[in-house]
């Protein structure tokens, strides 16, 4: 994830903008911004009882805020001209981002240390800290949090697969795009239907074709009985899915080696295993990581495999935090103590993510 | 052994290795090419199947067992009953429908908002308070480490007051937020490959910066934005975990319909191979005949 300084794109531009045009800008976007706090304030009273009138729902505030983030872009461009023309690439995005991510982060932060239970008509309790000592007393979010390590560690067993596959298509063989085309066919199905497919169909005790084989070779087979050999099964058809989204980064990253060190190295009398390990191997580092970091990135949200095959069973075996804070929503509608499950999850996981950044940043880029 | 003397035997020895390196290489290809397809081909037969070939493990169609419509006659979808009113059809083309909505929108909206966002970044020097290129860069990007499960509850609440609850926009709104990243990180690639020098070239010829983008940048970065826009469709496509919570009725897209699907009815084996077939089809075709920009859209940031 590289910085985008250097190669910049320089414009000298002289605005005459008047000062009615400035104030025309700053008047839409302060006049927009009051009518939509005025528009929350009124709602906010109405639905206190304060006030007698007012709206069914808060969709016209939400119009209003559209409105001001209109106003906000189009201000850009009449109070700062050209300056402004060349902020209004960014300010639409990080707008979006700001008012989908940050404002309801804010919220969560102040439902989680609440009881609220929405089948329930007395809307938020704060409760303090009680919810974090629920979750402190908590078994089994202790037991989806270590189950998520397991998760994460399998990782590497993918990884390594992902890198056999990258090399045999990139080494010389037939009907390359025959190949390419199948091995990333599991990444285009949805996790749902693929729990069906496999989770649900092939691996059935008694009819799934997998089953038959098991007892073919003399053994009874048990997918989803045993802790053990559940999450491994879990991992196995998440393996499956995602096996290709490492498999191509790495074929890029293989396909983008300067052909002329490998056939040094061939010349030099090098076997193929030492080819590897010497040179392939740590020209490869950078990409790796890259790959590697993204689909753990990804693998902390797992979690459609397993609302869908196990719902966390046996036990809690099986369960990922998502899952299980799913199925804490879907059987106790308790918003409160859900969301402050998930908001120690993203603490953790911006603690590990960053930590696993600084730990392996001096491999990313690869030395000039 | 001097390599002046090339006697028969060491150049047979070469040669076996050459043919047992290429028959591991096919072996192992065709052994994964297997685990691939496998549950696809299952699945797909399975739609056609009736109950008496499921009990039997009967595999090839034609061969152990002649193929039959009841697996798609449950989703109204057969040749017998294409030409007549079904309401399980209706119901399973407004999901399909509703994912297809849905996925459009979202990836048109964040390609939309991502590739601005991504040439600002990589062409113009930005100030927000402490934030410069890099922060913001960062700032985006980081969003990808957010999982879903923090946003749902509070969007739940949220959108139960905005009246959004089970509705596309809503769903919309949050898959755009979801793949943003993504396409930002493409796009910024992409970008960063454009010369500037074209940009000033236009600029020169009297073009505005807005001008240039469309009229230069554009064009050059169509396959690019292509890649992130079919890349977002996947994601897209096969998202459950929001749809799951914040769709009911209306709103309800394939994953969920399917998910309900397994759920409720025991082993419905037929209807539900037909109903996945059905689901997972339109992207196995765009992996057939988009895999290029598949690839391109994964591969692009991986490599500098």
């Amino acid at each position: 994830m590289s910085t985008t300084e250097g190669d910049l794109l320089h414009t000298v531009t002289a605005d005459n903008i008047s000062d009615s045009r400035r104030r025309l800008g700053k008047m839409m976007v302060w006049g927009a911004a009051a009518l939509c706090a005025g528009l929350a304030i009124w709602q906010m009273m109405f639905e206190t009882g304060r006030v007698a009138s007012g709206f069914e729902t808060w969709r016209p505030v939400l119009y209003a805020y559209v409105l001001w983030a209109f106003c906000l872009c189009a201000a850009q461009v009449i109070v700062n001209g050209e300056k402004g023309k060349r902020t209004l690439f960014v300010l639409p995005a990080a707008l979006f981002v700001i008012s989908l991510v940050v404002f309801p982060l804010l919220f969560a932060l102040y439902i989680s240390f609440t009881d609220w239970n929405l089948a329930s008509p007395n809307g938020p309790q704060p409760n303090g800290w009680d919810n974090m000592v629920q979750m402190w007393n908590d078994g089994f979010y202790w037991n989806a949090l270590k189950n998520m390590v397991y998760y994460v560690l399998a990782v590497s067993v993918e990884y390594v697969i992902a890198f056999g596959l990258a090399l045999l298509l990139n080494a010389q063989i037939r009907a390359r795009k025959f190949f390419r085309v199948v091995f990333l066919l599991p990444l285009m199905l949805s996790p749902v239907a693929v729990s069906w497919m496999i989770g649900k169909s092939m691996l059935e005790v008694r009819f799934g074709p997998i089953s038959r084989v098991i007892r073919e070779l003399g053994f009874e087979p048990s997918f989803f009985g045993s802790p053990e050999i559940a999450r491994f099964m879990i991992m196995a058809m998440d393996a499956w899915t995602f096996i290709p989204f490492m498999m191509i980064m790495l074929l890029a990253g293989l396909q983008a080696l300067p052909s002329e060190v490998i056939e040094a190295s061939k010349v030099d009398g090098a076997s193929g295993w030492q080819s590897f390990k010497e040179v392939i191997f740590p020209l490869m580092l950078p990409v790796s990581v890259t790959a590697v970091v993204i689909r753990i990135i990804f693998k902390l949200k797992l979690a459609d495999v397993i609302i869908n095959v196990t719902s966390g069973g046996p036990g809690g075996a099986t369960d990922s935090v998502t899952s299980f804070i799913f199925r804490e929503y879907r059987d106790r509608s308790n918003v409160g103590y859900g969301t402050l499950l998930a908001m120690v999850y993203l603490v953790l996981i911006v603690i590990f993510v960053t930590l696993l950044l600084k730990l392996v940043s001096r491999w990313m880029e690869r030395p000039a | 052994m001097s390599a002046v003397m090339k006697d028969h035997e060491g150049e047979a020895r070469i040669r076996t290795k050459w043919w047992a390196s290429r028959v591991a290489i096919y072996a192992a290809l065709i052994t994964w090419a297997i685990i691939c397809l496998f549950p696809i081909f299952w699945t797909i037969t399975t739609s056609f199947k009736l109950a008496p070939d499921v009990m039997k493990g009967n595999l090839i169609p034609w061969w152990d067992f002649s193929p039959r419509w009841k697996g798609w006659e449950s989703i109204g979808i057969s040749p017998r009953l294409i030409g007549e009113v079904s309401t399980v059809r209706e119901e399973f083309l407004k999901r399909f429908w509703n994912s297809t909505v849905v996925a459009i929108s979202a990836s048109l909206l964040a390609v939309i908002l991502g590739s601005l966002a991504a040439y600002g970044l990589s062409r113009f020097n930005y100030r927000f308070g402490f934030m410069r290129n890099s922060d913001i860069s960062f700032f985006f990007l980081s969003q990808m480490i957010l999982p879903p499960v923090v946003l749902a509850l509070p969007f739940l609440v949220l959108y139960k007051s905005l009246a959004l609850l089970d509705s596309r926009i809503g769903l919309i709104l949050l898959y755009t937020l979801m793949v943003l990243p993504i396409v930002i990180w493409i796009m910024r690639d992409q970008f960063q490959g454009i010369p500037v020098e074209l940009e000033e070239a236009a600029l020169v010829d009297g073009l505005g910066i807005w001008g240039s983008f469309f009229q230069i940048v554009l064009p050059i970065a169509l396959p690019g934005m292509v890649a992130a826009f079919i890349l977002s469709l996947v994601l897209c496509w096969n998202e459950y975990f929001f749809a799951a919570l914040l769709t009911a009725t209306n709103a309800t897209t394939l994953p969920v319909m399917v998910a309900s699907q397994t759920g409720s009815q025991g082993i419905n084996w037929w209807s539900m191979a037909a109903l996945s077939s059905a689901a997972i089809l339109p992207l196995v075709i765009v992996a057939i005949f988009l895999e290029k920009y598949i690839i391109k859209g994964m591969a692009a940031g991986a490599v500098k």
